[in-house]
């Protein structure tokens, strides 16, 4: 079955179309109770299997180059300033000063507030709705808990916006989400994404963070999957990267699987974004392999996948020195911040 | 730049340091057998890697009585622990020589690196350390208070996986006792004249283990043998009726090992991606050389094609080629005889009306190859809904009710092992028991363990192998004794070979 929707469709009235009928409470609940269930031993396997896919040089530098164009360099601690986002803009754009063949990363992700300095520092590297350049990316909606009221989690996200965010990374209600209220964590979605809708109607993107680690279990991963897109998610995300564990192989493979069922079923492309956790250059190979073997190498883009990472760029920058020099560096041979 | 081309990861076969021709071994040394030779060749290449021996009657002879002089005067007075240390020390240098001896299985077979690397060579380490444990506790083994070995041990193995499958029937032999003369199969001979060094290099007494290699009517010498007291094969049901008949009225002991044709039967409610992966996993495993292998697929109706359509377009993620490629998931088919045979079933198929469907793989110009397939509307009443193919054809046969999926799962002549995929446990543990299959996995397929017994019903054959039950099959129970004047007058002797003897250490029943 494939359902077709017209472009530009609300992403309610979609779900309804889906869902059949009305897009009650118990509807919503029928569809997500009625996903086929995940057998955890066969996912961690097929994990596991795609972690020993070997990669050769000529295909490792390419892996490198699209981890790093993929990458949301991101900074999100209380301790930030001013002065530490105009470093990470700076590191965005130019990730490895001895190289200028380094591609720039996909977008700096960075607290709400944060916003106006990071699109200033970007000045014009500054994608600014455009695919070309950086992309500036807000943490909104209470992150990293969601716990506040939906007025605050809206304000939130029409601030960022306001300030020239391009992509809005929000957090479900995980409380709402695991006592069943499925219907909140739906409807709280949509409006956030109508919050998204700049004056002119273009609207910043929205990456519906899960927060894996606190659903527990992969069926709860994948009726969360569900809901986040059926909402209107343009991207899912696993991790606010502040819950341990964040971002694992597993979660990725089976948020990239429900995302391939949404594909065959609407022909519409969802995002995806594991974020926290990835450090290590082989572990980013990894994710790339395990895209390109679920739902297809066209997935590889900056329109369609992203790391969320700080320190992971730092690694592939030394291993792309290695390629180029023949030997590892170390740390001094890259930026701090 | 595409990514799923892979760059290209070949393993280096130079870790191998082979020679280029192999005799037998017998009584702890290499020795020449004193029959032709043939070439053992890189089923992903043709190219010959080196010459085998073929050994005749007499070598067979010689290797018996080695195993035999090694039972009577080491083997059966040696205490279980130290038989223990023996096993033991042979599981390290198995781990130890892990990868030449996955490089040298994946060259010789045609299986792909990743499965002799990440399955085949850590279940043979397995096996040893696991009967390892228990050659100091045989008395537990639930055989009563003092079981005894049984003598000389003829064992035949088949190519499909020819480390493993050595090391299911040397392990718990030796564990339990006995001494053995093994015959690997013709096209895979050559890891087994590895283990033989490793045997060496373990120090293990010379004659415990005794190896034969050549052809068919070798392994019928070898069972045939009169002084001989246990016979384990593992292969073709034709070739085990067969040895069924010449061990029948004998006092040998007889485990047999045979065909399959498993049903995999997956209903509405699997956890479907990992359905797929068990499908996958369940039948092109090995390029489908696997008796248990999931060959019929039993799906419930109404997910038919959804379930189709998704192994498809997993089967399409699938890389046929080189065999010591690190990224290869599916390698050559063993021998020139075996792919025509999988040609003619699949063609049967076609002829009787199935469907057929192939992966799109790039068909290598050497070697021999057969591209992952599928065959839709296939009917219980075809062949290959019958026969075993043992390839990678996937026969595909739809169910409503969970009684009609049994119904179809047990009807075959067959009965080695089953899976069943549904999320729902109350269902799973209803159903398993009514499957007529050895082994029934749950939401998995083709996993192996050295403490789970394994083996057939019906024409899958008789006996277990791993777990206790795999060292019942080397064993007596204390208080039996054997009848002298049956052995004796057990089988017609070959020319040369000795005339049946009863075991060296039968005793008395115990008085209880």
């Amino acid at each position: 079955m494939t359902i077709t929707h017209p472009v530009g469709i609300a992403p309610a009235e979609r779900a309804v179309r889906l869902l059949g009928g009305d897009l009650t409470e118990t509807a919503l609940r029928l569809h997500l109770d009625g996903l086929t269930g995940v057998d955890a031993v066969g996912l961690e396997q097929r994990a596991a299997g795609l972690s020993t896919r070997s990669i050769k040089t000529s295909s490792k530098a390419w892996a490198l180059d699209t981890i790093i164009r993929t990458c949301d360099l991101t900074t999100l601690e209380g301790a930030d300033t001013p002065g530490k986002v105009r470093s990470l803009v700076a590191k965005a754009i130019t990730p490895d000063a001895s190289d200028p063949t380094t591609p720039s990363v996909a977008a700096v992700c960075v607290y709400g507030d944060m916003v106006p300095y990071a699109v200033e520092a970007l000045g014009s590297r500054h994608a600014a709705g455009g695919t070309e350049g950086i992309q500036v990316a807000a943490v909104a909606t209470a992150f990293p808990s969601g716990r506040a009221s939906l007025a605050i989690k809206l304000a939130d996200t029409r601030e960022a916006v306001a300030a020239g965010a391009d992509e809005i990374d929000m957090v479900i209600d995980r409380g709402a989400f695991l006592s069943g209220q499925y219907g909140v964590v739906f409807d709280q979605i949509v409006a956030v994404r109508e919050a998204c809708i700049r004056p002119d109607g273009s609207h910043a993107h929205l990456k519906v963070i899960l927060e894996t680690g606190e659903l527990q279990t992969y069926d709860n991963v994948k009726r969360a999957s569900w809901l986040a897109i059926l909402a209107g998610a343009d991207f899912i995300k696993t991790s606010t990267g502040k819950v341990s564990p964040a971002a694992t192989l597993p979660v990725t493979l089976l948020m990239l699987e429900v995302i391939r069922d949404w594909h065959r079923l609407t022909g519409e492309k969802i995002g995806m974004k594991p974020a926290g956790g990835i450090r290590a250059s082989k572990d980013a190979v990894r994710y790339l392999v395990t895209v390109a073997e679920t739902v297809g190498e066209e997935w590889l883009t900056p329109q369609l996948w992203r790391f969320g990472a700080s320190s992971l760029v730092n690694d592939v920058l030394l291993q792309r020195q290695k390629m180029r020099t023949g030997h590892y560096s170390g740390p001094d041979y890259v930026t701090v911040d | 730049m595409a990514f799923l081309e892979y760059a290209a990861a070949p393993e280096s076969a130079s870790i191998l340091n082979l020679k280029a021709q192999y005799g037998l071994f017998i009584d702890g040394e290499f020795v020449d057998g004193h029959g032709d030779v043939f070439d053992t060749i890189s089923p992903a290449t043709e190219e010959v890697i080196a010459s085998i021996a073929q050994a005749t009657a007499g070598d067979v002879d010689v290797a018996v009585a080695a195993a035999r002089r090694a039972y009577d005067r080491v083997w059966s007075r040696m205490s279980g622990s130290d038989r223990g240390k023996y096993l033991f020390r042979i599981a390290r240098l198995v781990q130890e020589r892990s990868r030449e001896l996955a490089v040298a299985e994946s060259l010789d077979n045609g299986k792909p690196i990743r499965e002799t690397r990440d399955v085949d060579v850590p279940l043979v380490a397995a096996w040893f350390f696991y009967y390892a444990g228990w050659a100091d506790k045989l008395e537990h083994a639930g055989l009563g208070p003092n079981p005894r070995a049984l003598g000389v041990a003829a064992q035949v193995i088949p190519w499909n996986f020819p480390l493993l499958m050595l090391a299911w029937k040397i392990a718990p032999a030796l564990a339990a006792g006995n001494t053995v003369v093994i015959k690997p199969a013709e096209t895979t001979s050559l890891t087994a004249m590895l283990f033989a060094e490793i045997l060496q290099q373990a120090d293990l007494p010379a004659g415990v283990v005794n190896i034969v290699t050549g052809p068919g009517p070798t392994g019928q010498a070898l069972v045939t043998h009169a002084d001989v007291n246990k016979v384990a094969f593992t292969g073709s049901t034709n070739v085990g009726r067969m040895i069924a008949r010449q061990v029948a009225g004998t006092q040998k002991r007889l485990t047999l090992e045979l065909g399959g044709k498993a049903a995999n039967i997956v209903f509405d409610d699997a956890p479907m991606d990992q359905a797929i992966e068990g499908i996958v996993n369940g039948i092109f495993f090995n390029q489908g050389h696997v008796c248990c292998a999931g060959s019929r697929l039993l799906v419930q109706e109404n997910v038919h094609d959804e379930v189709i359509d998704r192994l498809k377009q997993r089967l399409s993620t699938l890389r046929m080629g080189d065999p010591l490629d690190k990224n290869t998931d599916i390698g050559a088919i063993n021998s020139a005889a075996q792919l025509e045979r999988i040609r003619t079933l699949s063609d049967t198929g076609e002829n009787e009306g199935a469907e057929r469907w192939t992966a799109d793989c790039r068909i290598p110009d050497k070697g021999f190859w057969f591209a992952p397939t599928i065959f839709t509307k296939v009917s219980a009443a075809h062949a290959i809904a019958r026969e075993e193919i043992f390839g990678p054809v996937l026969s595909v046969l739809t169910f409503r009710t969970p009684a009609e999926a049994i119904t179809k799962a047990n009807n075959t002549p067959y009965g080695l092992s089953a899976g069943i995929w549904t999320e729902k446990g109350s269902r799973m543990l209803a159903l398993v028991d009514q499957l007529r299959a050895g082994v029934v996995w749950a939401n998995t397929f083709n996993r192996f363990d050295p403490a789970s017994p394994f083996g057939g019903y019906k024409e899958s054959g008789y006996g277990r192998e791993g777990g206790r039950h795999g060292l019942a099959a080397y064993l007596e129970a204390s208080g039996w004794d054997a009848p002298a004047s049956l052995s004796a007058a057990s089988s017609a002797p070959t020319d040369g070979a000795r005339a049946a003897r009863k075991p060296a250490k039968t005793r008395k029943a115990v008085a209880k």
